[in-house]
């Protein structure tokens, strides 16, 4: 980097004054504070607000949940809610095995989904970094491609190649590779097929991104030195595709613990997962604070892991990888 | 031509008719698509060698290398490593190693863990994997830095964990591609006598490929020059420098003035050369040339005398003037502009701090050589 890049100014034209500076450091500051202050408006009090209302009671009222921290009716109405606030809600969580085996279900699958997800997206991803320079923004474009189409038409699209009568049954009955339709529709398996098809780009991405910046020359020195093809993939490019690995998961677990389209769509009635525990506590019972309480624990579980993750990761950089 | 005998060295396998050579390469062609990279070429390399491939890019020097390595095979032709094919054997069943221009060390394991990967691919036991750890780590100097991750080491150590790498299974072949490449000058100095000195110790097969003429001279024991797919001349430094086969060789390596001109008249291993202008010069070192042939007599800048006046008792002097002139401390460079119109560089080295004939910039002065001061070129 050459010295100019550092810093705008040059020493030619002398150091800057005292208000450019300052403007300076505003502005360096603002590109920071933009994205948190995003964050803080968009995520962090939508969620407070969330986590307020898990924490009173439904109500036949609008909303349908008696108010929390509001001023209507004075200071003692204020401390007189504050008094009735309560954790029932999570108690009511703990003693019901619904949500328990819900979560269960839905982290279950959502972790066989991302492993298959992985087992699918890894090849793609090693093939699309090993093709010629040439051909790669078109492999990245492909893989890109099925987000123009909307996500709900795709699911869509499923049902009418997993059904009965669908495209895959047809197609194998005429070959006479099966005599009876398969039974894919609403059951675990469409919902794992629905799940790798929608989030794979989400695996694929990260994947590519690590493999493609790997110096092949590594290879070649590992069978310089005595290792076979298979035996060099293991030792050297996957160790080394770790982070795209892991990042990969992510992207791919955390949104599919708390899918609610694959599930509804795919899974049939029968499918037990957080989602559509949580949209049928919302809408169809219309409790609100129950419902609220469910994504809040939702939320902490995914976030134990991600703060595990990220800790893990921190230290790994001060230990200088 | 006269023989170079007293710049031969001791060890000339390459001489010995009886010696049968460590590594072949017979008629091996290899083309990438529609780019040949490496044409028909056949070459030696004996054991024990320090053996330098010198080209520019495109030459092929890179490929020969890899084909050697197992990771091209050659399209036609074949590659013979102790008489024994090297056709269809992959690259981790060769008993040669490599050492990568980029030096490809593992960046997830440690120095420890890199050059023992080898040997663990072998199944050796772990403690002898120790110990000759501990060994290649005592012969590149780097016993500090066994636990460290390649990231945490400078150029020239990492430089010399791929070497310990390389070294550490014992191969009966060492490849170096451009090993000095990403070393400043001075480090790349002090290394290339420290790679000179392991390949005596370890008594290993060196082939080394560079595009840096002086490295090649300073380390090889013979040098490969290749240009575009093809061998332009194999033999030692000096023979190289000092009797190249082509124009192509004499310009690639050092510095070196043309006098191109015909064969007028031949007297054993002398000839008269006529030049453009007319004047005619005389010398020896004629090679197969014969009468009419349009020859070129390359001559070293140090083989040529630049003087105020014409030297007394020379057979080819010719006068021009001083176009331009670089003191350098222990020698200075003129370029004379002859009165035919070509330049000539000429190089004295500055043996009293004060010279009793001063040249300056657009002085007339003469330039002389000795007929056997250069070789006449056909090719």
């Amino acid at each position: 980097m050459t010295e100019a890049a550092v810093s705008p100014y040059s020493a030619r034209q002398g150091a800057p004054s005292f208000a450019a500076r300052a403007l300076q450091a505003v502005t360096s500051r603002l590109v920071v504070i933009v994205p948190y202050l995003w964050l803080l408006v968009f995520f962090l009090v939508p969620f407070l607000i969330v986590f307020k209302i898990s924490l009173s009671q439904t109500a036949i009222a609008m909303p349908p949940y008696t108010p929390v921290l509001s001023f209507e009716d004075g200071i003692s109405g204020f401390i007189s809610q504050l008094s009735e606030l309560n954790f029932d809600n999570y108690l009511w969580l703990a003693d019901d095995p619904l949500y328990f085996n819900a979560y269960v279900s839905s982290v279950w699958i959502a972790g066989v989904s991302t492993f298959f997800a992985l087992l699918v997206g890894y090849p793609v991803a090693y093939g699309m970094a090993r093709a010629p320079a040439s051909l790669r923004p078109t492999l990245l474009m492909l893989v890109i491609l099925p987000f123009w189409t909307s996500f709900l038409i795709r699911v869509y699209a499923w049902m009418g190649i997993l059904k009965p009568e669908g495209l895959l049954n047809q197609l194998l009955l005429n070959l006479g590779i099966i005599d009876t339709p398969l039974l894919i529709m609403n059951t675990h398996t469409a919902i794992f097929i629905g799940i790798v098809y929608s989030y794979l780009p989400f695996m694929i991405l990260p994947l590519y991104s690590a493999l493609e910046k790997m110096d092949y020359s590594l290879i070649e020195a590992a069978q310089d030195l005595g290792c076979p093809p298979i035996s060099a993939f293991w030792k050297i490019t996957f160790p080394l595709s770790l982070p795209g690995v892991i990042a990969g998961c992510m992207l791919v677990f955390i949104p599919a613990v708390g899918e609610f389209v694959i599930p509804d769509l795919l899974g049939g009635s029968q499918t037990l997962m957080i989602g559509k525990t949580l949209w049928n506590e919302f809408f169809a019972n219309r409790d609100w604070p129950v419902s609220s309480a469910v994504a809040v624990i939702l939320l902490l579980l995914l976030i134990v892991p991600i703060m595990i993750f990220q800790f893990s990761q921190a230290r790994a950089q001060e230990q200088g990888r | 031509m006269k023989s170079l005998g007293s710049i031969r060295r001791s060890f000339a396998p390459w001489n010995d008719p009886s010696a049968r050579p460590y590594i072949s390469f017979e008629n091996v062609t290899k083309v990438f698509g529609d780019f040949t990279a490496v044409d028909k070429l056949s070459l030696d390399i004996y054991e024990r060698e320090f053996f330098a491939l010198l080209g520019g890019s495109g030459s092929g020097k890179s490929t020969l290398l890899r084909m050697l390595a197992g990771f091209d095979e050659p399209t036609s032709g074949r590659i013979l490593l102790d008489g024994q094919d090297l056709r269809g054997i992959p690259p981790y069943k060769r008993p040669l190693n490599m050492m990568f221009q980029s030096y490809a060390l593992f960046p997830h394991m440690t120095v420890e863990a890199n050059i023992g990967f080898g040997l663990k691919q072998e199944g050796m036991p772990k403690a002898d994997i120790d110990a000759r750890v501990t060994e290649m780590l005592k012969l590149v100097k780097l016993e500090q830095f066994g636990k460290r991750k390649p990231h945490q080491l400078s150029g020239g150590q990492r430089q010399r964990v791929a070497l310990a790498r390389a070294v550490a299974k014992r191969p009966k072949v060492l490849l170096l591609d451009e090993p000095l490449g990403a070393l400043d000058k001075k480090l790349r100095e002090e290394t290339q006598f420290e790679l000179m000195d392991l390949q005596q110790s370890l008594g290993l097969t060196f082939i080394i490929v560079t595009h840096d003429q002086e490295e090649a001279m300073t380390m090889a024991d013979r040098i490969a020059i290749l240009d575009k797919g093809h061998l332009m001349q194999v033999a030692t430094p000096a023979e190289i420098y000092e009797a190249p086969a082509s124009r192509f060789v004499a310009n690639f390596v050092g510095n070196v003035n043309m006098f191109e001109g015909t064969v007028a008249a031949r007297e054993e291993a002398s000839v008269r050369i006529t030049g453009a202008s007319g004047a005619q010069i005389l010398v020896e070192n004629a090679g197969d040339s014969a009468p009419g042939n349009t020859v070129a007599f390359a001559v070293r800048p140090e083989k040529i005398k630049v003087s105020s006046k014409r030297p007394d008792g020379v057979v080819n002097a010719m006068e021009g003037e001083i176009y331009d002139l670089a003191y350098l401390g222990d020698m200075t460079v003129y370029h004379v502009r002859l009165d035919d119109g070509q330049v000539v560089k000429a190089s004295s080295l500055n043996s009293s701090r004060v010279a009793d004939d001063q040249l300056t910039w657009n002085d007339r002065a003469w330039i002389s050589f000795q007929p056997d001061a250069g070789v006449v070129l056909t090719q």
